[in-house]
């Protein structure tokens, strides 16, 4: 038995044909070969493989690509411009050195553009507990929450 | 040092890594994909010890989509995974190294272990196969602490190791501790519990392993912080492969922290059936594997005593550590509570006589070894907590104390092996008291009080032996390989250069500040210098990245091989500008004839070399290529003070990390901006040992209880705070560079700088110690037996 599915990536459109079992990160990974989108854990405790679904940030280990039917999915892949210029949030990051071995940091990314979306304006306490779903090991976070500051003030302009 | 020199050294260069990682194009093992590949599933023992009666893979093999399924009793020949420490006991006899095979043979050890190796068309079938496989188990009693498996009667876990002791071995001069202490004006005991970690890189561990028969060669693709010693260990020591049939590629990796230092059973039984397959086999960890099979950290028991006299002079200390070696000796285990951990027990003290006995033991429980710090934290643990006690016992401020015994003249011979080459204790903390505003500690302790909150104030002055190492030294201490490292420096006929180096970066950011390293020397722009590193196809050799050595160690290599560079241009140059070589200058990039303005620049005599059609070929190969190999001549001591914080609410234990700042001396500094970075990940992985982090087997199963992310806490983004990092600069002694390494700092001392402010903190309610982490529950427990005692 497969499931047939239309959905947007990245602003194409996508038709697959996938076990029903197949999450969403395996559908994003392994059928459309956007492997900037990680699996760090398996259970929805990371982060890692967060990515945007209709403008909000999805953990995509936890939900099933047949799930997806109609969805617009932004990946990491997505975000920056045609010409290659980085995302705002993107660009944060590199100038803050908010990442280190870069393997939470595409779901980090993810997440942090969703939460500036909601909360243009936070405040540090906030971020952290806004970037409570996402686990990095490298940063201590310091320089991700610099970021995330960095990265909303230059989304607000 | 020159005009560019001055330009790229010392500055917050942004990384060049980061275009890939943030544009998801990064390569991790787990996205490498080969054409025909197949997925491995290996079954682990669900029990912690047990005896394997017999193994039946009839239905298994049958099983739809299966390919091959191995167990131990199929690789014949294969031999087990390799210690390469070997540690003496006190009685001169060698420790026990009982086989580690890569699949279990006749018994399974721990929870996690490598049963059966299940490889099928996809991840699904080989999953639904392992579950056919029928594995006739008597389960056996077990032990998971290592105070209790070194008890008479306990569960014996190997016949080569009776009592389940590994070694019992002692550094230091017992006679002179044992006199200096019955002349001691006070003496503070301690006992300390340094738990078990799990390292939890977010990266996963994986593997593609492939083999092609027309060459008769394999390609190894890991997750490793050392692809150079995965090679060696795996084809010399197990699988007996030819090293050069064997590439082991190390691409990007998502954070090492230790855990992929080791040669481990799943790679290695990969490339075994990768020929036997002849097809390319795909793994990756989950998440709950990896919590129970990749190598754990810390797991000592401590008793601890330091004599003072009636000044506050440290006289003495004597330290007796039972330390966890897990079921099997992992690659560097032995090492860890001994060569890693006494030897800096003096701290940054001069405390003339200390004594160390550390006895090892196997446990039930997944294998121990290097886990950031690796035993240096261990040993900071229990000096500066011990410190922190004597202070509070005598009386004397906790700076003071400290102030009271810091060495001051260099070098410095420790009574524990090591000699010091250079340091400042007193600036960095002079430094770390004004960033924390000590002096108005006393305020925010009285404004805490005002709203029922115990304010508490902790230090840890650290030190540490990184740089590993003098290979000599190493050797004599037991290590079975040399610790150099290679660096290679190939200038392209344009005059850009790739670099070479056998450290590995995974994380630390390597491809920049060695860019800058050899950028500045060269006089080039930082754009036109890229890194290269880990790939044994591509690499000369390395012994990788461990121990905050990259830097100090593998950052002199290619420096050596960067000045074999500059005196060949210089040759080169000679000739070109019809001058003695000996008058050659080379300066911001140009070849200068001292004292005149007739110069060449550095691409152009990169061009010579390599279109030498004016070229003095009777004396000099064209090319400008060079590599060189660099053993340090002794280890590179980094030190600082760091000063923690907490408020504590007594009604419900929790406790707040209001301030954390870090004032560190790690000699010269590349990219302050990446040195800053390592110090908050060294911290907050510290801060989650002493806050957080706790790995917990059942003292009765055996079984892992803290085995996903919501049995084990992980410092998460709202439980830290920012921290104030600061440096103090004394120059390493012994490499160009001046370079001391700056990784593993942060979670040396966090830890006791931590649980001495929640000491401090505690002590207005009788409390004086207990064990690493510090939670809630603990801390409410340990306010509350206070209050009935």
């Amino acid at each position: 038995m497969a499931v047939t599915l239309s959905l947007s990536v990245n602003g194409k459109p996508v038709h697959a044909t996938v076990d029903p079992r197949t999450l969403l990160v395996e559908l994003l990974r392994n059928h459309l070969g956007l492997t900037g989108t990680h699996v760090g854990c398996d259970t929805a405790q990371c982060g890692a493989c967060t990515v945007l679904v209709d403008d909000r940030a999805v953990k995509a280990c936890n939900v099933l690509a047949a799930q997806m039917e109609g969805a617009k999915v932004v990946t990491i892949e997505g975000i920056a411009a045609a010409d290659g210029t980085l995302h705002p949030m993107q660009a944060a990051f590199k100038e803050c050195h908010g990442l280190q071995c870069g393997f939470c940091t595409t779901g980090m990314v993810m997440s942090a553009i969703d939460l500036v979306n909601r909360h243009p304006k936070a405040s540090e306490a906030k971020i952290r507990e806004e970037l409570e779903g996402n686990l990095c090991r490298c940063t201590g976070y310091h320089n991700i929450v610099k970021a995330v500051q960095h990265g909303a003030a230059a989304m607000g302009k | 040092m020159g005009a560019n020199e001055e330009g790229v050294i010392g500055k917050a260069v942004r990384r060049k890594e980061d275009a890939r990682f943030l544009t998801g194009t990064g390569q991790y093992t787990d996205d490498v994909n080969q054409p025909n590949q197949t997925q491995a599933f290996f079954l682990r023992s669900p029990h912690a010890h047990a005896k394997i009666r017999g193994i039946d893979t009839a239905k298994a093999k049958a099983s739809p989509g299966v390919v091959a399924v191995y167990t131990g009793a199929d690789l014949e020949g294969v031999n087990g995974l390799p210690c390469g420490w070997l540690i003496h006991s006190t009685d001169g006899t060698p420790m026990k190294e009982p086989p580690h095979p890569v699949l279990a043979k006749g018994k399974v050890r721990y929870v996690g272990d490598h049963v059966a190796l299940v490889i099928a068309e996809t991840l699904a079938q080989a999953k639904d196969a392992a579950e056919l496989i029928e594995v006739d188990y008597e389960v056996l009693p077990s032990v998971v602490n290592p105070i209790d498996a070194l008890k008479p009667g306990a569960p014996q876990i190997h016949d080569e190791a009776p009592g389940n002791k590994c070694y019992t071995w002692a550094l230091g001069d017992k006679a002179a501790v044992d006199a200096a202490f019955s002349k001691a004006a006070h003496v503070t005991r301690l006992d300390l519990v340094n738990n078990r970690l799990i390292p939890n890189a977010i990266e996963p561990r994986a593997a593609v392993a492939s083999y092609s028969r027309a060459d008769d060669a394999y390609t190894l693709y890991t997750t490793s912080q050392n692809p150079h010693v995965e090679r060696l260990l795996m084809t010399a020591f197990v699988l007996g492969l030819p090293e050069h049939k064997v590439r082991v590629i190390a691409p990007d990796v998502g954070g090492g922290f230790g855990s992929k230092i080791y040669l481990y059973a799943e790679e290695t039984a990969m490339v075994w059936a990768a020929k036997r397959v002849n097809r390319p086999i795909k793994w990756a960890c989950e998440r709950s594997e990896s919590f129970l099979s990749d190598a754990h950290g810390r797991d000592h028991v401590t008793r601890a005593e330091l004599a003072l006299d009636k000044d506050g002079k440290f006289l003495a200390l004597r330290v007796h550590t039972v330390a966890a070696m897990g079921a099997y000796l992992s690659t560097f285990a032995s090492c860890i509570p001994t060569i890693l951990y006494a030897t800096l027990l003096a701290g940054q003290y001069t405390t003339p006589a200390i004594y160390a006995e550390v006895t090892a033991a196997f446990t039930n429980t997944a294998p121990v070894d290097a886990y950031r710090g690796a035993g240096r934290p261990e040993a900071t643990y229990v000096v500066e907590r011990i410190v922190h006690q004597a202070a509070a016992e005598t009386g004397i401020a906790q700076d003071e104390l400290r102030r009271r015994n810091f060495i001051r003249t260099f070098p410095y011979q420790t009574p524990v092996a090591l000699l010091y080459d250079t340091g400042g204790y007193d600036a960095c903390l002079d430094e770390a008291n004004r960033m924390a505003d000590v002096k108005g500690f006393a305020a925010r302790k009285a404004e805490s009080a005002k709203h029922g909150k115990l304010r508490g104030l902790g230090y840890a002055s650290y030190i540490e032996a990184c740089g590993l190492a003098p290979s000599n030294i190493a050797g004599a201490l037991g290590a079975r390989a040399g610790l150099f490292e290679a660096g290679e420096v190939r200038v392209h006929p344009t005059g850009s250069v790739t670099v070479f180096t056998g450290s590995h970066s995974h994380g630390q950011g390597h491809e920049t500040t060695f860019a800058q390293v050899v950028a500045g020397r060269l006089g080039i722009p930082v754009e036109n210098v890229d890194v290269v590193h880990g790939d044994t196809g591509r690499v000369v050799f390395g012994m990788g990245t461990y121990g905050s050595r990259s830097l100090a160690v593998g950052g002199t290599a290619i420096v050596k091989a960067v000045d074999k560079v500059i005196d060949k241009g210089k040759k080169i140059a000679a000739h070109l500008l019809e001058a003695a070589e000996t008058d050659i200058e080379f300066r911001d990039g140009k070849f200068t004839v001292a004292g005149t303005d007739r110069s060449k620049a550095f691409g152009e005599v990169a061009l010579a070399a390599y279109v030498p059609h004016n070229y003095p070929l009777d004396r000099l190969e064209p090319g400008l290529n060079e590599t060189a190999f660099y053993d340090p001549t002794n280890f590179t001591f980094p030190a600082g003070t760091h000063v923690c914080e907490v408020e504590i609410d007594p009604d419900t234990g929790v406790v707040k990390v209001v301030q954390f700042c870090a004032c560190d001396d790690f000699g010269n500094i590349i990219n302050p901006m990446i040195v800053e970075g390592q110090v908050h990940g060294g911290v907050a992985q510290g801060l989650g040992q002493a806050m957080l982090e706790n790995c917990v087997y059942d003292p009765k199963s055996g079984q892992l209880l803290t085995g996903t992310y919501m049995d084990y806490a992980m410092p998460r983004a709202d439980d830290l705070p920012s921290f104030k990092v600061g440096t103090k600069v004394t120059p390493c002694t012994h490499n160009p560079l001046g370079a001391k390494g700056c990784g593993e700092a942060g979670a040396i001392g966090a830890p006791a700088a931590f649980m001495n402010a929640v000491m401090d903190a505690l002590a207005a309610v009788g409390v004086k110690h207990f064990d690493m982490p510090a939670t809630p529950h603990r801390v409410w427990a340990a306010i509350q037996s206070a209050k009935h005692a």
